[in-house]
């Protein structure tokens, strides 16, 4: 099945990839973790990641279908190394094996609600703002 | 320095992802997004167990911020998560939020427990 992956898509995921990584990075340096504390930098990223995933996929299911290598670049690329559950696991880990078992649940729900609910506003304000205009 | 190393990790890392899921896509099907299953489940072992047994900060960017930080996604998580609720399919929107959470955090234990085991 791997035999029909298009080289440009892999290179485009790959870009993508590094480019979004990079950008959280960026948010690492500028919001750093404190020990013990809320890790805002990986929150924030995976929350605007939510936000941005829900305007692309519908964008790109919904209003511009033809744009194919938008979804490997944007989607899968930018936004897919954007934000990571990796280190909000390991996040969660480190809150509790230092004892603050308050913060790790919190931190690990308000990420879970606050990602699913920016990607469902995105969706939600793409539909109305470009599905309906062209309609 | 850094920054080379982790764009070169995500650069390998988020490809792994996209490979990942085709290949589970093509043996599990689309009815449930085992794909991101794995990978989250799979990278959050793995990032603990890096994040506990290797200290240098170069093969850390390399491997957990990148490597790691790309195989595992937040975003295709809650999109998948929201398409299961737009379907109605409420329980298995849950079962996917608790999938990920419940094995990535069994994961990360076996990740812990492997690196204090090897460290000592």
């Amino acid at each position: 099945m791997l035999r029909a992956v298009s080289r440009p898509a892999l290179i485009a995921v790959a870009a993508g990839g590094a480019i979004g990584a990079l950008a959280r990075h960026g948010l690492n340096v500028a919001f750093p973790t404190v020990p013990g504390s809320f890790d805002l930098a990986t929150f924030i990223a995976n929350t605007v990641g939510g936000l941005l995933i829900g305007v692309l996929m519908i964008t790109v299911t919904e209003v511009a279908p033809g744009l194919s290598m938008i979804r490997p670049f944007v989607g899968v690329g930018i936004l897919g190394g954007f934000t990571t559950f990796s280190t909000y696991i390991v996040d969660i880990g480190r809150a509790a094996n230092a004892g603050a078992t308050a913060l790790a649940v919190v931190y690990a729900f308000a990420t879970m609600a606050a990602a699913l609910l920016a990607a469902a506003f995105g969706m939600y304000a793409t539909r109305r703002l470009l599905v309906r205009s062209r309609a | 320095m850094t920054l080379l190393l982790i764009a070169t990790g995500a650069a390998v890392g988020a490809p792994a992802r996209f490979l990942t899921d085709l290949v589970v896509a093509h043996y599990a099907g689309r009815f449930l997004p085992w794909g991101t299953l794995v990978v989250n489940v799979f990278g959050s072992g793995l990032a603990v167990f890096l994040v506990v047994a290797v200290a240098d900060p170069g093969w850390s960017a390399l491997l957990v911020t990148g490597f790691c930080g790309a195989l595992t996604t937040y975003s295709t998580l809650s999109y998948e998560t929201l398409r299961l609720v737009e379907d109605g399919r409420w329980h298995h929107a849950l079962w996917n939020v608790a999938a990920n959470l419940a094995g990535g955090l069994g994961a990360g234990l076996l990740g812990f427990g492997l690196a204090h085991l090897i460290a000592g």
